[in-house]
């Protein structure tokens, strides 16, 4: 393709992928084709539909992938293992077993349609079913037809790439849970309803009068529904009370259960006895609407929890383990020391080990934060978790599973979140006094009117304990709280419990600390050419865009950061690709791209020019790697290599430092380097920590939580997970890994740091709905214990005024603004 | 007898079946996914063979 046609190409309109529909870089796009790729793997995804004859897939989409396809090619061969199936794929027939997976990309219902038609094309394969809230695919297969490998292979080659779920167990557990808690909403629910037709009945011959004989009938039948309700679903809060009572903590559950149990004893008192007031309309009204509370929020915090498993990817479940000359895929568990495991670029290595071959550079950034490549050959130490770069590597295993470094972090992140004290949330605390003021008044009322007016004193001691029954308390925070995490998840961040808002936004006398890593998490974790000098003497005009089609052939992260940066398309060849550089032919000039030492092995020039020198070391002080280009045999330039920070950090820790909390730098990376980062945002050198190990890292969370303040922590990598769950609230960012993520709170699914600011927005936003919550229900409660107190109120107004509280509380929970509405 | 006597055991029989059945749905995971099936619903039906 001729330069002239690339460039009217890329003038005509911007082109779309034909498979995810990311726009085409200029360098890929293919004038005479119809249909344009951004990626090799978009373009073999595409191939295979067509080729199953699923082509229609295209055509019925209404959302686009957004994200490249990247079939991987692999075997999946570790699936077909005895042991595996028997645990994760239970035999629903004698030959048919059934396995729920985890795929990546799955993202609108052409999706369902596309991997619901996997039977057709694969025979053995029984049916396919697609959940698609946690992109979960539970395929049904003959095992004797078809072995699960081959299944996961087809669903790869067609982009979206299987992971088995992570402990069957939980999620029946789970499950379980959830079922149980829609049946006793459903129970309490016809129970109520009923019981509130009875008391429809009842109210009406409360004014105009009912026979005896019926309203008996009625009262009798209120009972035995209202004491299903009340034992059945009803139970929960029963037992959550008597917990509270047992551990003497303060729990919403305590109040709540009082009202019921007391309201229950003397409805069916008074039913027996054929006088006074039942309270059951209200009493399984009130069972209801707080199940229904607790399950919505229940759903979304489950959802946050879903959605973060899905990126669980990180760490390789297989290895590649080489017998004599023969290579097989294992699982990583059945890893031993001495054995010897190949490592291919661009993969992770699966567990500890010594080079015993080949050489490469491996990206440590989530161990250490250490953002630089690092060279290795044979002999040196590499470890689980790391980024193999750019060769082969044979690795002879020295720890493996629990043993190895990551392993041992990973102890230290469970170690942390279990030291975590759990806080008391803002209901529960009010519950406590709620507790002691209702049972206060009750003992006061009670021993009053025995006095003035021994016949009503139960009735009106028991109805201030039922219009006490802090609903409007039970209601306010499941509903702001599942309004809140339900906006949030819109926004792409997910927020695992709603305690999280809470620790977030409650004030505190010192003020919050927030300590942020800098490698992933203030600089993008992509590499790119932040800097490039030129020499002195001048240098080709068109230099950037030769290296850039040169190294569009090479698949080192630092090839690919000059890939990215320019159109290539001046004809390029590579003649060799090293660890350190690459060489090649380019517009008929020379060309050799790489490290100092590479440069000065290929060419003749014994001494190197001093700017060149000079320039290499500003930009090592800055954390940047120096590449040095010549062509033609002579220096031209050099380019500085590195995460760029990331757009949105200076204005996000300008913003936090508003809010008044004390921003601080946590990182691995060399305290210098640390230090020019802080430097350009802003920060003083006193709030830039480096050269930390993850272990310094939680201890420096620790000791600024001993002072009292809340302490948050941002973070991407595995060196971060610990000091995360350590915190009062962790939040991992965009891309960071999977340990990182299960040990945070709050997951930010958009790039940047922008969404912490907005966490803290939505945190205070709705906290302060809440408040509003409780001090309408409050007012409530108060106004109708006043009534009951002197005795004004009668059933028929209490009935009505209970649900009325509830009412306007939940409206105000669920239309107060806490999250931004939208995505902006 | 009032016809109350009759009416109301023949409603709470209707009523009962209708939880009956809602646990039973839920219990047999009906409920579990809320999402797919109003996406499912829009897809055409594969076209018969016509040697079918």
């Amino acid at each position: 393709m001729s330069l002239a046609a690339a460039t009217t190409a890329s003038q005509g309109r911007e082109h779309d992928c034909a498979h995810c529909g990311l726009p085409v870089p200029p360098g890929l796009v293919d004038a005479d084709a119809s249909e344009q790729f951004c990626c090799n793997g978009c373009r073999i995804v595409r191939a295979t539909i067509e080729s199953c004859g699923l082509g229609q897939y295209y055509g019925m989409r209404t959302d686009e992938a957004a994200t490249p396809a990247k079939p991987t090619g692999r075997a999946y061969v570790e699936l077909d293992d005895r042991a595996f199936l028997e645990r994760h794929a239970p035999a629903v027939r004698t030959t048919v077993r059934a396995i729920e997976l985890v795929l990546e990309g799955v993202h609108c219902s052409a999706c369902v349609w596309l991997l619901e038609k996997l039977p057709r094309v694969l025979s053995g394969v029984v049916e396919a079913r697609l959940d698609m809230r946690r992109s979960t695919l539970r395929v049904t297969w003959d095992e004797r037809a078809v072995p699960l490998s081959k299944i996961a292979r087809t669903l790869d080659s067609f982009g979206y790439r299987p992971h088995v779920g992570r402990d069957p167990e939980v999620r029946s557990i789970r499950q379980r849970e959830d079922r149980r808690l829609l049946v006793h909403i459903g129970v309490a629910g016809a129970g109520a309803g009923n019981v509130m037709l009875l008391a429809f009945a009842l109210y009406g011959g409360y004014f105009h009068g009912i026979e005896g004989e019926y309203a008996r009938l009625f009262r009798w039948t209120s009972l035995v529904i209202s004491l299903v309700v009340l034992l059945w679903p009803g139970s929960m809060f029963l037992r959550g009370a008597w917990a509270a009572l047992r551990t003497r903590s303060a729990h919403l559950d305590l109040p709540i259960s009082i009202g019921l149990v007391a309201g229950t004893i003397a409805g069916t008192i008074n039913t027996v006895l054929d006088r006074g007031e039942i309270y059951f309309d209200s009493l399984t009204g009130l069972v209801f609407l707080l199940l229904v509370g607790r399950f919505v929020q229940r759903r979304l915090e489950r959802r946050a929890a879903d959605s973060v498993e899905l990126l669980f990817s990180l760490t390789p479940a297989f290895a590649r383990l080489r017998r004599g000359d023969e290579v097989c895929e294992v699982p990583v568990d059945s890893l031993t020391p001495d054995d010897l495991v190949e490592v291919r670029p661009g993969e992770s290595f699966p567990a500890d080990g010594v080079v015993g071959d080949g050489t490469s550079s491996v990206n440590l950034a989530l161990l250490t934060g250490e953002s630089r490549p690092q060279s290795v050959g044979e002999g040196d130490r590499v470890f689980a978790g790391a980024v193999n770069l750019a060769g082969v590597l044979l690795v002879r295993i020295t720890a493996s599973g629990r043993a190895t470094r990551v392993g041992k972090l990973l102890s230290l992140v469970e170690e942390c979140s279990r030291r975590r004290a759990p806080i008391v949330q803002l209901a529960d605390r009010m519950a406590g006094w709620f507790t002691v003021i209702a049972t206060g008044l009750f003992a006061a009322t009670l021993v009053f009117w025995l006095f003035v007016e021994p016949g009503h004193a139960v009735d009106r001691a028991v109805s201030l304990l039922i219009v006490s029954c802090p609903c409007g308390l039970g209601l306010a925070t499941p509903f702001a709280v599942s309004v809140a995490l339900g906006r949030a998840a819109r926004q792409k961040i997910l927020i695992k419990g709603g305690d999280v808002l809470e620790k977030l936004a409650r004030k505190s006398k010192t003020a919050p600390i927030l300590f942020l890593d800098k490698t992933g998490t203030l600089t993008e974790d992509r590499l790119s050419v932040v800097d490039f000098r030129e020499a002195p003497e001048g240098a080709p005009a068109h230099v950037r865009a030769w290296v850039a089609a040169l190294e569009k052939q090479a698949s080192h992260p630092i090839a690919q950061a000059f890939a990215l940066e320019a159109a290539a398309d001046a004809p390029a060849t590579l003649h060799r690709a090293h660890a350190t550089g690459v060489e090649g032919t380019v517009a008929a000039h020379a060309l050799l791209v790489g490290s100092r030492d590479f440069i000065r092995s290929r060419t003749r020039t014994v001494t190197t020019p001093g700017w060149a020198e000079e320039a290499s070391h500003q930009m090592s002080a800055q954390a940047l790697t120096p590449v040095w280009i010549a062509v033609d045999g002579r220096l031209v330039a050099v380019a500085g290599v590195g995460g760029k920070i990331r757009s949105d950090a200076r204005a996000t820790i300008a913003d936090l430092s508003r809010r008044g909390v004390q921003v601080a730098i946590l990182s691995g990376d060399h305290p210098a380097t640390v230090k020019a980062v802080g430097a350009a945002l802003g920060l003083g050198e006193a709030s830039c920590h480096g050269g930390l190990s993850p272990e310094d890292k939680v201890r420096a969370v620790e000791a600024a939580a001993k002072g009292g303040a809340p302490v948050f922590m941002v973070g991407d990598g595995v060196n971060d997970a610990a000091a995360l769950s350590a915190a009062t609230v962790g939040i991992a960012v965009h891309g960071g890994a999977e340990a990182s993520l299960s040990a945070a709170d709050i997951y930010l699914g958009r790039s940047g740091l922008g969404p912490v600011s907005e966490v803290f927005d939505g945190a205070e936003r709705t906290l302060s709905v809440i408040r509003r919550c409780l001090a309408v229900s409050l007012a409530y409660n108060v106004l109708a214990a006043g009534l009951a107190i002197t005795g004004v109120v009668n059933a028929l107004q209490a009935a009505v005024l209970m649900p009325a509280a509830s009412f306007t509380v939940l409206g105000m929970a669920l239309w107060l603004r806490s999250f931004a509405k939208e995505a902006a | 007898m009032s016809v109350i006597y009759l009416l109301m055991p023949l409603a709470f029989a209707l009523g009962g079946a209708a939880v009956w059945a809602f646990v039973r749905a839920t219990r047999a995971g009906q409920f579990d996914d809320l999402e797919t099936p109003a996406h499912r619903i829009l897809h055409d039906d594969e076209p018969s063979p016509p040697d079918a």
